[in-house]
């Protein structure tokens, strides 16, 4: 698909373009970092779009400049950009941890626990702006959004970063192992000492993390955060993780799938949009795209078998 | 050669999954009205061949000719059609629904209007079930029945469709002697109908009870078929395994040390009370029992699997409580469950994960990342051991034969070097020679000091291994006796049977 769009297209192939499709699958993309673990987990977050607006809300109302209009706290003094970005980390982490905790005690399904919180985070940012956005954030913070040696962008460095912690994570610690094991055969994992309750609560805080770092690259590029941002960006994110090969039944999938499969995303939007096609009709073909991609790697799969 | 003598020949059957060549180019013979045993090490290729003869999958090569006509291509709808019906190694009934919603599956008896008929359903399935002497109403949901129901009921199934040929793999294995005697019994009226049995087991005694003739085959090869009743047991194993095994039971006698565990009256709301007993360091205690008896649940509470409602555990005199499995394994537990599916192997993870799993913190290193060289240098050890028969350690489990299935989880737990090890039918599918090494292991493990519980419904398993023997009825203790020679079946059978109880 690549080598097609370039020869149709060849400023796709530009470095500048390149790093633009990264930063563009950067939001979702860190998302679906978090999503890997909890598909493989044979679970389920819709909360990861809502959570950004809620953590980012709360983020950019803390890393407000002095001349902005409507200041949240108008006596807090400027604070290191560092203030904001773990206020959305913490946010995240405990928006997605009291997901997994309600899983994890009530034993309710994932889809259900993760609906509830994707509406009630959303309510959250809506109450806590009034349904307003949070602007004119400090310089430090916008940085985020922007490139070091004015080339490479901050979004996709942390991304990458991400996808390495993520990659580590994932196949080389016990936490991670145990995600395998859960999603494999939750009876089994019990019995072989796992702690499934604990690692569940881990699984949706890491996934709520993840949406709060995105949260802050979110603010960082565009400026300032509406309560009604990355709408949908949840199904985005579980696509790209499906595209990778991530399986819902549980046990299966890579960090690096997830990579590919939001990459594969971006490819075709940023594609789409520069061979002129309609933005209606982008939608119909990203739709049979993802299908076709996912019935394409089952086939595969099940060669392989 | 007489044509209409055989209901089944299979020729040539060759079958290859990628990286394994699972059957070579075997024969099978099957006449009507007869019983016919497969035997063969784990990973021989009986379930591959059978799954062959299903219609599950097709063979790469080879002809079938059935019923005198050679058979093409055929699903297993078409292969149920023609009267071939089978009862798999591994159980799948859909559990959150009825026994009978099980039985009739895909094909459930409909009134005038195309719906289902349940009073049709139910007002059968009582009389599939009465053929098969289970007493459980057809509503139940499946999973409140043991693995031994389910497999009855899967039994019952396979019978219903009134096939010429049923096939059957490893039913037993699943089964206690009462409900062995019941479907022995079946399977004689059966043959006496003039039906084909094709019957797979690695249990020895069984085999020579129960069927006619015997093909054997090794490594996806054919090696031979023989009358049942010509072919001597030592010469069978030879067949099977290539060479001869020594000896079924080694058990070494060790030295008996220290009070390891003790359980105190220990109670459950369901299935057992007031249960006591004690293992010292270095000995095995055998935990016979009937179906039902409540042997499992006991080990399961100990474990933390689930929940008891009051008594006391003592490890080395200190109590300790054990909620959970993973407090269990942190008091050097160890535990090798009952269901091999349900709590056992985690089927699409790969053979190393499977093994690995109960024992990741000893592989980490100072900053919790996993050591991999060594962990799998430890899982090949492993596979050489207890001869685990894999492609390679990231083969998914579910790829493995039933009893290498096993070994994984055997290999999972002595693993994980435990101080007390239960064992809940720990050779349940494994092959004659694995079998006597597995007892080799379990037995040098209590040589080193460590105290073993093993649950077994094979009798001459229990005897063969055990220092002493506990046996359970209906959830309390009936005996606990020392193993010595003179020792009966027919005595451990009273007290399983709660006719006798000697003094506990
Ligand atoms: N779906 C599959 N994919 C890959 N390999 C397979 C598959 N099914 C079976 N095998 C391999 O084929 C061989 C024969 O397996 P099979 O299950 O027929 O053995 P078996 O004789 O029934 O053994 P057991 O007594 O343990 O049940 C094994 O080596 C197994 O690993
Ligand atoms: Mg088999």
């Amino acid at each position: 698909m690549i080598i097609g769009l370039s020869i149709a297209q060849p400023a796709f192939l530009s470095s500048h373009n390149i790093f633009n499709v990264l930063t563009q699958s950067a939001i979702f993309g860190i998302m679906a970092l978090g999503l890997t673990f909890v598909i493989i987990s044979k679970g389920i977050d819709l909360s990861v779009g809502s959570v950004l607006a809620f953590s980012g809300v709360i983020a950019s109302s803390l890393g407000q400049s002095a001349e902005a209009t409507s200041k949240y706290f108008p006596n807090l003094p400027i604070m290191p950009v560092l203030v904001p970005i773990l206020a959305a980390l913490i946010v995240g982490a405990l928006c997605g941890g009291l997901s997994g905790f309600l899983i994890a005690k009530t034993r309710i399904p994932a889809f259900i626990a993760t609906l509830g919180m994707m509406t009630v985070a959303r309510g959250m940012a809506l109450i806590y702006t009034d349904g307003k956005p949070v602007s004119t954030l400090i310089p430090s913070f916008t940085a985020i959004g922007g490139k070091v040696f004015g080339v490479i962008p901050i979004p996709v460095i942390i991304y990458f970063v991400m996808i390495i912690i993520s990659t580590i994570l994932l196949s080389n610690t016990r936490f991670g192992k145990n995600v395998y094991a859960i999603g494999g055969n939750i009876n089994a994992a019990e019995v072989s000492g796992v702690n499934v309750k604990r690692n569940l609560i881990m699984i949706y805080a890491y996934s709520g993390l993840l949406a709060g770092l995105a949260a802050v690259v979110f603010a960082g590029r565009v400026g300032s955060v509406h309560p009604g941002a990355a709408t949908g960006y949840e199904l985005t994110a579980i696509a790209s993780t499906t595209i990778g090969g991530t399986s819902h039944s549980g046990g299966i999938g890579t960090i690096w799938g997830a990579f590919v499969g939001a990459l594969v995303l971006a490819v075709l939007r940023n594609g789409l949009t520069l061979l002129g096609v309609d933005a209606y009709w982008q939608q119909v073909v990203e739709g049979v795209i993802i299908v076709v991609a996912v019935i394409i790697d089952m086939r595969k799969n099940a060669k392989k078998d | 050669m007489d044509e209409e003598k055989y209901l089944l020949e299979m020729d040539n059957i060759v079958k290859t999954f990628p990286g394994v060549k699972a059957l070579k180019g075997v024969n099978l013979k099957v006449k009507h009205g007869e019983i016919h045993a497969l035997m063969g090490e784990n990973g021989a290729g009986k379930s591959t061949l059978m799954k062959c003869l299903a219609g599950i999958h097709p063979p790469t090569s080879g002809t079938i000719i059935y019923d005198g006509k050679k058979q093409g291509q055929y699903t297993t709808a078409q292969a149920l059609q023609m009267g071939i019906s089978m009862i798999h190694q591994e159980l799948s009934p859909i559990l959150h629904r009825s026994i009978m919603e099980n039985i009739w599956l895909g094909r459930e008896p409909r009134n005038k209007f195309g719906l289902i008929d349940h009073q049709k359903m139910y007002v059968d399935s009582i009389e599939v079930l009465k053929e098969i002497d289970i007493n459980e109403d057809p509503k139940t949901h499946m999973v409140e029945l043991t693995v031994a129901k389910m497999q009855m009921i899967e039994i019952a199934k396979a019978i219903s469709y009134d096939s010429k040929l049923i096939i059957m793999d490893e039913p037993t294995s699943a089964l206690t002697e009462k409900e062995i005697k019941q479907l022995f019994g079946i399977m004689r009226r059966l043959k006496a109908q003039g039906k084909s049995i094709i019957y797979i087991s690695h249990k020895l005694d069984e085999i020579y009870e129960v069927t006619d003739r015997v093909t054997v085959y090794r490594d996806g090869e054919y090696i031979g078929a023989e009358d049942t009743k010509d072919l001597p047991e030592d010469k069978m194993i030879k067949m099977m395994v290539g060479r001869e095994v020594s000896e079924l039971f080694p058990k070494t006698p060790c030295s008996i040390g220290d009070l390891m565990l003790e359980v105190e009256n220990l109670s459950h709301r369901k299935f057992f009370k007031d249960v006591s007993f004690n293992v010292r360091k270095g000995e095995i205690l055998g935990i016979a029992g009937l179906v039902g008896s409540g042997r499992t649940e006991v080990i399961e509470s100990i474990f933390g699997i689930k929940q008891k409602l009051s008594g006391t555990v003592k490890i080395e005199g200190k109590e300790v409580d054990i909620k959970t499995p993973e407090d269990a394994i942190s008091n050097h537990l160890a535990i090798l469950t009952e269901d091999r599916r349900m709590s056992g192997i985690f089927p699409m993870l790969s053979v190393r994960l499977n093994m690995a799993i109960a024992n990741i913190p000893k592989y980490l290193n100072g900053v919790g990342l996993i050591r991999n060289r060594e962990l799998i240098r430890e899982c090949n050890e492993y596979v050489k051991k207890i001869q685990v028969k894999t492609p390679s350690l990231m083969q998914k489990v579910e790829n493995l034969s039933g009893g290498n299935q096993q070994k994984v989880l055997v290999a999972r737990w002595l693993m994980t070097n435990p101080d007390i090890l239960f064992l809940d039918e720990p050779t349940r599918g494994i092959d004659v020679g694995t079998k006597s090494e597995i007892h080799r292991l379990i037995s040098q493990l209590a040589g080193e000091g460590k105290s073993i519980v093993m649950v077994s419904s094979e009798l001459p398993e229990v005897m063969g291994m055990s220092d002493r023997i506990m046996v359970m009825h209906e959830g309390r203790v009936t005996a606990i006796v020392d193993n010595s020679e003179d020792l009966t079946q027919e005595e451990l059978m009273s007290y399983a049977t709660g006719t006798v109880a000697a003094d506990v």
